[in-house]
């Protein structure tokens, strides 16, 4: 199948590093990912059931639900670049590291 | 008639497209020349860069139900089309977080390839294979009448030839260029349709210097739109001022009326995506996962950025030409974008309002071809790649020149029957059926990839048992769906407009309003004509089994307790002994497939 049938997965996943790597980063993806799909979900939940919130006019004409919207745009990148620079920053290196020392190659 | 630009004209139109196409046929004939293995063909040998992916999945999601059909949705029932936008970026969020990295660690060609990693690859190929195709298939099918018809529209030719053309042209693309060319062609027109959107927005909103409010108000003061607001409220209308129906327009509630709708929209969107074989396949294209992660990146911010220019170009159509005037080209609203961008050239009768209509029209042209090359590729890699050389050739390996010859004939034949589905479903509702390829890809492929990667306990049975039962209820559920034709209710409706309307006619002198009565009139015969001895939709059934249009907020959970279900009834060795190497390659990428490893 690959080139590396023979790395030994199962003391990769003993390795105290792996261990770690795994669990901070599912705190943070799983964490992330409820954050957004709940934000996300106060959009359609909000024009649905709190219309006179989103009808508030707060600028000109421009009111709630409409800010909130293009606030929708904000928060998805602003997801996207709080992951990959936590990725980039710490997850690469830790599992750059691992996979250096059992496959002798990232 | 011949499209919505004027015959004085054509001869620009042609030239617009021909320079597109020419461009694109163009990259083509270079690719050509680099694909020699079934990895160049699939996934363009692995060698595209996180930028260059990034503009390719923009151009792959950004196809004209998007493009065309958002811009349409805001011009006609204003915030709520701009809830879609949201709804399409927002999906990235889910793919960047849980699906593109680990993805691009264990697959290889395609989305059933992580699945056969820890279980047994037979099984799981055939259902993989199934749903894939599924998808795609529905998927396609919405393209390819989108497209027919919007060729027709624009430059006058009719539905048949314009679906042939597409399908042959699509073909020429992946057939000789397979995944490079698909990618390159992605790319250009991704280019294309923002440079043509960041004009057009730029033209809209300058004399109001930049202003948002300063647009926005205008836009709720014009009389077109208020009186478009007042057509869709009816009777509560009459108590409004005008100032009240125009700001109506900016406020939710308009288009999607059920709340439970909305939501379960929502859910198909932002899980489909991630389960959608054409945009997964995109990941295999790059080197790493690091590149992976970069091209969603990017592909967020073009993506992202198209979105937030839809609100410009949405109500500038609806300011510029008029809600009225954009439903009597397409109901559907799909022309809103060409309109505007005719308008702001300097109308029907210019040379720069007919320019910037043909670029805009060739742009919708090259959109549809390269996402229609994008589908073909992901289905006919389920042939090829999973049913003939995993399922068929299982265990024993097949040399490169006839992987890459399975290829080609699964190209051909998925091709083929897509030109053929395009004709036969002529007519089709395009939303409806980009509403169910996402409802199945987010019900059937979500639950079954995300489970594979991340429990311990999914298995074999899990999978076929997840794939079966999200596809089918997601189908189901639709086919029993108030987006069926339900003649019964058609003909209530035909009724009761010529019970009202007729005399409205009569007693209305004003020249447009008469036009317009007339268009009513005269389709509300052609409805009453059209369904005269049919009663029954075409799952005969007088009336839905059940309101909801999005069948996301039920099948969606279904398909993950399938999968849930499934493993933990029927235990699985193997799945649970290669778990530890499945989560530590999708977290290491130790022993990814490299772009040599051909």
């Amino acid at each position: 199948m690959s080139p590396n049938e023979d790395v030994d997965w199962d003391a990769i996943v003993r390795d105290p590093r792996f261990i770690v790597l795994h669990r901070r980063k599912s705190w943070f993806l799983f964490g992330l990912m409820a954050f957004s799909v709940l934000y996300y979900f106060l959009l359609p939940i909000g024009a649905a059931y709190y219309q006179p919130f989103f009808k508030i006019r707060v600028w000109g004409v421009i009111n709630v639900g409409l800010l909130f919207a293009l606030s929708e745009f904000v928060a998805a990148w602003a997801i996207a670049w709080v992951y990959a620079r936590r990725a980039g920053r710490e997850f690469d290196p830790l599992a750059a590291a691992i996979a250096g020392q059992y496959a002798g190659k990232p | 008639m011949n499209g919505s630009g004027s015959m004085n004209y054509r001869w620009l139109t042609f030239t617009v497209f021909a320079t597109v196409i020419a461009m694109t046929m163009y990259v083509t004939y270079l690719a050509s020349k680099r694909v020699r293995s079934a990895s160049d063909f699939y996934t363009a040998g692995g060698a595209v860069s996180g930028l260059q992916n990034g503009w390719a999945i923009a151009g792959d999601y950004l196809s004209a139900a998007s493009f065309l059909g958002i811009a349409g949705l805001i011009s006609l029932y204003g915030y709520d089309g701009f809830m879609y936008s949201v709804g399409f970026l927002m999906a990235y969020i889910t793919v960047l977080l849980l699906i593109a990295e680990p993805c691009r660690n264990i697959g290889r060609y395609t989305l059933t390839d992580i699945l056969a990693y820890r279980n047994d690859p037979k099984k799981t190929r055939i259902a993989g294979a199934f749903s894939v195709i599924t998808v795609s298939t529905i998927y396609l099918t919405a393209q390819m009448v989108g497209g027919g018809v919007l060729v027709k529209t624009l430059i006058g030719i009719d539905y048949e030839t314009s679906v042939i053309f597409v399908g042959i042209l699509m073909l020429a693309y992946v057939l000789f260029g397979g995944m490079v060319a698909t990618t390159w062609v992605q790319i250009i027109k991704a280019v294309l349709l923002v440079v043509a959107s960041f004009v057009i927005v730029a033209l809209v909103w300058a004399p109001y210097g930049f202003s948002l409010p300063g647009f926005l108000s205008d836009v709720v003061s014009d009389p077109k739109i208020q009186a478009r607001v007042a057509a869709l409220l009816g009777d509560p209308a009459k108590s409004m001022t005008g100032a009240e129906l125009g700001q109506r327009f900016l406020e939710p509630g308009l288009y999607l009326k059920a709340p439970i709708d909305q939501i379960s929209l929502g859910m198909a969107l932002v899980f489909g995506t991630a389960g959608l074989p054409h945009i997964m396949m995109r990941f295999f294209t790059v080197a790493s996962a690091q590149a992976a992660r970069r091209s969603v990146l990017w592909a967020m911010v073009i993506i992202g950025g198209f979105y937030v220019l839809t609100l410009i170009l949405g109500f500038g159509a609806a300011k510029h030409v008029g809600p009225a005037n954009i439903a009597a080209v397409d109901a559907g609203g799909n022309m809103a974008g060409p309109l505007l961008a005719q308008y702001i050239g300097g109308g029907a009768n210019s040379l720069m309002g007919n320019f910037l209509l043909a670029f805009v029209s060739a742009v919708a042209f090259a959109t549809i071809v390269a996402v229609v090359a994008g589908l073909v590729l992901a289905a006919a890699s389920a042939m090829a790649h999973d049913l003939y050389v995993g399922v068929i050739h299982a265990g024993r390996p097949v040399p490169p020149a006839a992987q890459i010859k399975a290829a080609r004939i699964a190209t051909v034949i998925v091709g083929t029957l897509s030109i053929a589905i395009g004709i036969a479903a002529k007519g089709q509702n395009v939303a409806v059926l980009v509403g169910l390829a996402f409802a199945v890809a987010a019900s059937a492929n979500f639950p079954c990839i995300l489970l594979t990667l991340y429990w311990k306990r999914c298995n074999t049975n899990g999978v076929v048992l997840g794939m079966l039962v999200g596809t089918l209820t997601a189908i189901g559920l639709t086919l029993v769906s108030p987006n069926l034709t339900y003649p019964k209710a058609v003909k209530a409706a035909a009724h009761k407009i010529l019970a009202t309307q007729v005399t409205k006619r009569a007693a209305t002198t004003d020249a447009k309003e008469l036009v317009a009565l007339d268009r009513t009139i005269a389709k509300a015969h052609a409805d009453l004509k059209r369904w005269e001895n049919i009663e029954t939709s075409f799952m005969g059934l007088e009336a839905p089994l059940w309101q909801l249009k999005n069948p996301g907020i039920i099948s969606i959970p279904l398909g993950f307790l399938a999968v849930i279900f499934g493993s933990l009834l029927f235990r699985d060795r193997r799945a649970e002994q290669m778990w530890n190497e499945i989560y530590v390659r999708q977290n290491t990428g130790i022993g990814r497939s490299k772009m040599a490893d051909h």
